[in-house]
């Protein structure tokens, strides 16, 4: 019994870890740009298969050690997904916020890239699921009576380093300033001798990365990749993100978990069917009570 | 009865008294002012007395109603209305629509009338077009009724925005700087509208006003308030001359106006 | 003369379609196509009231029609037709056709009142929050009704086949298509009437400046749950009619990806004019269809030049490759959909000589 209970809460923990990657995405996105980037759970799905191909490749290029592959794996999947992230920044939403568009229409534009990546996957690559290979052997690991696996562990910490690392890059770096000065106005950032696109850019790299290394963590945790794993997983990230505070990083890691607890909490009480019911319930309830989330404030409007 | 009676209110953003102890009485006709320095408090009151923001203390008797809890389109339907510093017609719809759907209060159908087109409806409708064309006509506007504000001069945006103002059939008028960002040609032209205005449509007005000349032009009564604290009332002439008044514009010493 | 122009119109576009339908003019196939053209004019333009208008971004629609689709097939198999869940009909099959419309409207009124769930925190906030709220109450009512066992849970719920084959023993003429074009109509009448009326602008008010409306005495709250209810209301009657259409349900239909195909309805043909989300479902429902046939071809010259493996086929997924694509390139040169803001009558003024809309 309370063995089932730890075990839940490293579920928990190991769910919440994915969606705040992700979220965290969302997050500097909307932060800058004020844009939900509804591409960015299909760029995690690309991260994901990414980190497919190059495992798949580097263990069929010879006999490298299983280490030293996932040591190459980490960076380049980052890196690769980052350019993916950059490029739809750049080849459909830059035009359309040059020319000035609604707003609505680049998060439509966003809308079709996600499905575009989503079926440019399932057409070229067919509809067949692939297994992830076992990089790491899966080990339990005993912390003073606790027996968590490996990958578990892993992936938890790794969402807190990452969290942390964010942060002071955020809040110490010359560039973390200026993202942070973006949001709050895009018209005097140029003014201050700041290259706005840059920032941008250097924006949805971060991001991407983040979802390149969530799809890889979670190949790695939940071996069977489809062209739709991240559509679902992408959309409950946001309202995660959002619940927490748009904009926030906190918001994202804080939303992130509470969704990862609620839904393990929901399955272990009601039958799996209920899970999104109750989670997705729960959401609309905070958001009912606090509109800008727990974290976000409301913009100050001037009237 | 009075028309508007503000007792003691105070309002405060987190720890800032943006407004403390204000206290108004109006009791119909009257044409008065209200100056201060930049952020003296003055749009907060007006924010307050339309009902955007609730008075942390005191109370607002808008014709012997306390308005404390009502949302500003039932205060507005009690017979007040407002404009803003910062103009905020609806720059999509016509001046004509403008002006329509600030009838809003007055309408008298509902949806089911407006989806079946019920006699109701369309005398209304009627009567609202007519309405309308009336304002308009009475400013000067008619020719633009079918323009779109956004492509109107910013002098014609003000009269525009006014004239909204006035088709909620206000009893009291409450304008927030109509001449900020005026040229000083139009200037004159919007001291005679809101002359007019007052005397044709018997409407009391209240406005806040930085352009002295407008003030000492219009105002039979002027409130300047610093900080959130009235510290001079009276005719313009004791206001040009109150030391309290000078001090907070200029500093000290010398006044020069206009 | 002119009063009359748009119902002598209709009358004989509802004549000439069933009776082409009848006479087997058109085959089945694009009987079919005609009517999701119709169930997606209701559906963009009901979108529109709330995304167009409104300014608002609320991107569940979906759920509102799964509300109505489910609501409306299961008084209309309960009343008409033996099932398993209801057991014997209510009423005899002659009913059908006079009570089918009282169907519809029972699935209309429970998709506008499940569009509260969105109408009432829409009050305190709006923008990217709300899209939020919006996207959650689709995924919680999809869930819901996926959970509920006696309706099927995720496998679906039928029978409404049976409910058409009632009403084609009354009168064999297809129905459906006759109830499709009647929905269409009443939808662009409720919906041109509300926001050509100046209680209807209200709304428009709201979207372009929500404090200004407030003060000059419009009550923004009230107007906003009018247009949520009525544009679920109406996503509700596209439901009852694609239920009833396919004579099964089942929640996979409305999939955010649905919402996301209103969206793009609404978008293409621009924020705000009726005309123009009439124009945008005619153009995608088209496109999806001839996309299924052109795609083949891509295939056969692929194969032809040399260019794909031979053991590779084009398939119909690649739709759905093609149309984003198509969409993202149309944002890029007309960012404001196919009518921007305007109607029809604004680009053809001369056209306003030949009706008279009241």
């Amino acid at each position: 019994m309370f063995d089932g209970i730890i075990q839940n809460i490293f579920n928990a923990l190991q769910w919440g870890s994915f969606y705040s990657l992700i979220a965290l995405g969302y997050c500097l996105v909307y932060g800058v740009l004020l844009l939900i980037n509804f591409a960015h759970g299909d760029v995690f799905m690309v991260g994901a298969y990414l980190a497919f191909f190059l495992a798949t490749c580097l263990l069929g290029a010879g006999s490298l050690p299983h280490w030293l592959i996932l040591a190459l794996i980490v960076p380049l999947t980052m890196i690769l997904t980052s350019l993916v992230g950059v490029a739809i920044e750049r080849v459909a939403y830059r035009p359309l916020r040059r020319k000035g568009a609604n707003k609505l229409y680049v998060v439509i534009t966003a809308l079709m890239c996600g499905l575009i990546l989503e079926h440019a996957n399932l057409a070229i690559f067919g509809a067949s699921r692939r297994s992830f290979p076992t990089l790491v052997d899966q080990a339990t690991i005993n912390l003073a009576g606790l027996s968590v696996t490996n990958l578990k562990m892993a992936v938890i910490v790794v969402a807190f380093l990452v969290f942390i690392l964010l942060e002071l890059v955020i809040s110490k770096t010359k560039i973390g300033m200026a993202m942070r000065a973006i949001s709050y106005d895009r018209f005097a950032i140029p003014l201050m001798g700041i290259p706005p696109e840059n920032i941008i850019v250097f924006t949805f790299a971060l991001g991407s990365g983040l979802a390149g290394l969530a799809g890889l963590l979670f190949a790695m945790s939940y071996p069977v990749l489809d062209p739709y794993m991240g559509a679902m997983i992408g959309w409950k990230a946001f309202i995660a993100a959002v619940v927490g505070g748009i904009g926030e990083i906190r918001g994202a890691l804080v939303g992130g978990f509470l969704l990862g607890f609620v839904e393990i909490m929901a399955v272990a009480f009601f039958p799996s069917t209920f899970r999104d019911l109750i989670a997705f319930t729960i959401l609309l309830l905070i958001l009912w009570k606090k509109p800008t989330g727990l974290f976000g404030v409301s913009r100050y409007q001037k009237i | 009865m009075a028309l508007l009676e503000i007792k003691d209110m105070n309002h405060a953003f987190g720890g800032i008294e943006a407004v403390a102890g204000f206290n108004l009485h109006l009791e119909g006709g009257e044409l008065n002012g209200l100056i201060g320095p930049n952020g003296a408090g003055k749009t907060t009151i007006f924010n307050l007395v339309s009902g955007f923001y609730q008075p942390t203390g005191g109370q607002i008797f808008f014709r012997n109603t306390n308005t404390a809890g009502l949302k500003p389109h039932r205060i507005t339907g009690l017979g007040l209305a407002r404009t803003f510093q910062n103009i905020r017609l609806w720059p999509e719809m016509t001046v004509l629509d403008n002006i329509r759907v600030a009838h809003h209060y007055s309408l008298g159908y509902g949806f089911l009338a407006c989806i079946f087109r019920t006699p109701t409806f369309l005398r209304r409708e009627r009567e609202v077009t007519t309405a309308a064309y009336e304002i308009l006509e009475s400013l000067n506007l008619k020719d633009f009724a079918q323009e779109l504000p956004k492509n109107l001069p910013y002098g014609l945006r003000r009269i525009v925005e006014i004239a909204r103002a006035l088709a909620t059939r206000p009893a009291l008028l409450m304008l927030d700087e109509p001449a900020a960002g005026l040229t000083s040609a139009d200037l004159q032209g919007l001291i005679d509208v809101i002359r007019m205005i007052h005397q044709t449509f018997q409407v009391t007005i209240w406005m806040i006003e930085h352009q002295m000349q407008v003030v000492m032009d219009l105002c039979q009564y002027i409130q300047c308030i610093d900080f959130g604290v009235t510290i001079a009332e009276g005719t313009p002439d004791q206001i040009q001359n109150n030391p309290a008044v000078i001090k907070a514009y200029l500093g000290d010493d010398t006044f020069q106006c206009c | 003369m002119k009063q009359f122009s748009i119902p002598a119109v209709l009358t004989v576009t509802l004549v000439t379609l069933v009776g082409i339908s009848l006479g087997e003019g058109i085959n089945l196939y694009w009987q079919d196509v005609i009517m999701f053209m119709g169930i997606n004019i209701i559906l963009s333009a009901s979108l529109n009231l709330v995304n167009g208008y409104m300014g608002e971004f609320s991107c569940g629609h979906a759920g509102f029609m799964a509300v109505g689709a489910y609501v409306s097939s299961l008084v209309s198999v309960a009343l008409f037709t033996q099932s398993s869940l209801f057991g014997a009909p209510i009423l005899s099959s002659g009913w059908a056709v006079p009570l089918f419309p009282l169907c519809l409207l029972a699935g209309m009124a429970a998709a506008a009142i499940s569009g509260l769930l969105v109408a009432i925190p829409s009050f305190k906030t709006r923008g990217d929050y709300l899209a939020i709220i919006t996207i959650a109450a689709s995924f919680i009512i999809k869930s819901a009704i996926e959970n509920i066992k006696p309706i099927g849970g995720a496998r679906g719920f039928m029978g409404m086949g049976q409910v058409t084959a009632a009403m084609s023993g009354t009168a064999d003429l297809p129905w459906m298509m006759f109830w499709v074009f009647l929905g269409v109509v009443f939808t662009i009448w409720i919906l041109r009437r509300f926001v050509s009326s100046t209680y209807g602008k209200g709304i428009l008010a709201i979207s372009q400046d929500e404090i200004a409306a407030e003060i000059m005495s419009v009550n923004t709250n009230k107007m906003k749950i009018v247009a949520f209810m009525l544009s679920s209301g109406l996503a509700g009657l596209a439901g009852g009619l694609f239920a009833h259409k396919l004579g099964y349900v089942n929640p996979g239909s409305f999939t955010i990806l649905k919402s996301t195909e209103c969206l793009v309805m609404v978008y293409l043909g621009g924020m705000g004019s009726l005309s123009g989300s009439v124009l945008s479902a005619v153009v995608y429902t088209l496109m999806l269809e001839i996309l299924r046939f052109v795609i083949p071809w891509i295939n056969d010259l692929l194969r032809w030049a040399q260019l794909i493996p031979t053991d590779y086929q084009v398939t119909q997924i690649w739709k759905w490759v093609l149309i984003p694509l198509l969409l993202v390139l149309l944002m890029q040169f007309r960012p404001e959909g196919i009518m921007g803001r305007h109607e029809l009558a604004d680009y053809f003024p001369w056209i306003k000589k030949f009706y008279r809309f009241r």
